[in-house]
């Protein structure tokens, strides 16, 4: 650890993030949805970070939105992971024509935006949900791990155990799960780490433009989106969702800095 | 006399290269045969090796006909070609340090094979893995086999590869180089235990070196391979003692410096073309 400060630090702010959502399982000072006329209240002893414009408390709404945050980053990061990486191997290793087929697919993925994507799933849909973000999310975020899985397993492809596994007769499958997969998992991990901040991100986005999560549960990037109009007059509405969201995402990214640090052997002899 | 393998005319070349690697190579092995292939690095060994294992490159145009109790090889599908590997016909390679995979316990890489080909499910498979190591002559097959490759020396990872390639008694082994990144006295003790394994599953081998020494000591009949082609082979006495290919005699006077008298040059293999 000592020699890894950005993992340290990384992990740190994520631990921070996980501990609000465990909290809030158990325990609000407030109950996040509950209106009072006790509207804008600075931070103090009764209202931690202080009240919204309907009343309800910040600091309770924080610590339901943790919740909402890493649900979304599973989701998303799960729904990307869980799609690109098999689709990346199998492009590594079938490199004719259904490996460019697959990889040329992944790229009209990567041209379109996630954003523009949410709004078309949410239009379809009729409403946007915590679902639809998180679908939309996962969706965008399945090239980049198409892309680093196929990269890595074409590495690991043309390592001599690859080939000394095909000499004992195991078939391509085979090659695939038990021999390439574990062997990437490090850069896919790393890859899950940043697509998580981003997830994080992009959840806000949508919710502040009104296509994430409904209003009666609490995120971060609503927050922002319902603290707009006392942007000028209240600072400090938007300024603890946004505070949060910067510590999950710099967070994520560090974490996965640092574990591409202490994953890399390169790397790893460079600093002895 | 039977025959196992039978390879005609074999020629392969790479991508859109107009050299081929291998030219009109025509090799005979019988059930139980150790045949040598010596050559220069370069020569082509390796190249006619992985063609018999089907292991080339996609890049790879391959011409000829390489028969496996007398079924033909040469455009087999891989997935057929996948059921003969490591049951019938298997491989154990030069560089036992990256041979293995780094993320896999060595025991479970050996399992995986036996389980492949004979459907024993794992908790039988083990008893039957630490026994393989123990006749290659690993001393604690029980701390091997739950060891990662990288805890390993160079000697114990290639032992791990022979009873890998021996566990479903193939009947032919080809070994490419085994012992070659090997220091001198492993080298020795690897070969007298891949000889004995051999013994006992009743294998032929398919022995491919640069090292006349080891080829002596592993096989009885030798083939010289150069540029591609095989210039000469016989039984390995034959080809000792009389070698007619200007290459094959430069090669044994090469090994052989115990015959040059103190202060006499040494030979090189050009002395023995005519130029």
């Amino acid at each position: 650890m000592k020699r890894n400060p950005t993992l340290a630090v990384g992990g740190a702010m994520v631990a921070v993030v996980v501990l609000l959502a465990l909290i809030s399982v158990f325990w609000t000072p407030w109950l996040p949805t509950q209106v009072s006329t006790n509207r804008l209240a600075p931070p103090g002893a009764e209202h931690l970070m202080g009240t919204d414009g309907f009343g309800q408390d910040i600091f309770s709404r924080i610590l339901i939105g943790a919740r909402s945050c890493l649900l979304v980053g599973v989701v998303a990061v799960g729904i990307g992971a869980l799609l690109g990486v098999p689709l990346g191997i199998t492009a590594a290793i079938n490199r004719g024509w259904p490996g460019r087929l697959i990889m040329r697919t992944t790229d009209i993925v990567y041209a379109f935006p996630a954003l523009l994507l949410a709004i078309l799933l949410a239009a379809a849909r009729g409403s946007g949900s915590t679902l639809t973000a998180m679908v939309a999310i996962g969706i965008a975020s399945i090239p980049a791990f198409a892309r680093v899985a196929r990269g890595a397993a074409l590495q690991v492809l043309s390592q001599d155990y690859i080939l000394a596994a095909r000499g004992a007769g195991i078939g391509r499958r085979g090659i695939a799960i038990r021999h390439v997969l574990p062997n990437i998992t490090p850069v896919v991990l790393v890859q899950g780490s940043v697509s998580f901040g981003l997830a994080i991100l992009a959840e806000a986005s949508l919710s502040y433009l009104g296509l994430g999560t409904p209003p009666t549960t609490p995120t971060w990037g609503r927050m922002i989106y319902e603290a707009q109009p006392y942007l000028y007059s209240n600072l400090n509405l938007a300024f603890w969702p946004g505070l949060f969201i910067a510590l999950a995402v710099l967070g994520f990214n560090l974490l996965g800095d640092g574990m591409r640090e202490l994953l890399d052997p390169t790397l790893r002899e460079a600093d002895k | 006399m039977s025959e196992l393998l039978r390879v005609a005319d074999l020629s392969v070349r790479f991508g859109r290269s107009r050299n081929w690697a291998v030219r009109d190579v025509d090799l005979v092995i019988a059930p139980g045969e150790r045949l040598g292939l010596i050559g220069e690095s370069g020569s082509g060994k390796s190249v006619t090796a992985l063609a018999i294992i089907g292991l080339l490159a996609d890049t790879a145009h391959v011409r000829g006909s390489i028969r496996w109790h007398n079924r033909e090889l040469v455009g087999m599908p891989d997935i057929e070609y996948s059921t003969l590997r490591g049951r019938q016909l298997s491989m154990v390679f030069q560089e036992p340090m990256t041979a293995l995979d780094p993320t896999m316990l060595t025991g479970r890489q050996v399992a995986e094979v036996l389980r492949l080909h004979q459907g024993a499910p794992s908790g039988r498979a083990r008893p039957r893995v630490l026994e393989m190591l123990g006749k290659v002559g690993i001393d604690d097959p029980e701390r091997v086999a739950d060891s990662f490759p990288h805890e390993l020396s160079g000697g114990q990872r290639q032992r791990v590869l022979i009873a890998m390639a021996l566990i479903n008694t193939p009947d032919l082994l080809i070994a490419d180089e085994p012992t070659t990144a090997l220091d001198v006295t492993v080298q020795a003790r690897v070969l007298a235990e891949l000889r004995s394994g051999l013994a006992e599953a009743g294998s032929a081998l398919l022995f491919i070196s640069h090292d006349l020494a080891v080829v002596s000591q592993m096989c009885d009949r030798i083939a010289v391979m150069r540029d591609g082609r095989i210039v000469e082979q016989g039984s390995l006495t034959e080809v000792l003692r009389a070698p007619k290919d200007p290459y094959t005699a430069g090669l044994i006077a090469t090994a052989n410096l115990d015959a040059v008298a103190p202060g006499e040059r040494l030979p090189v293999l050009e002395d023995f073309y005519d130029h």
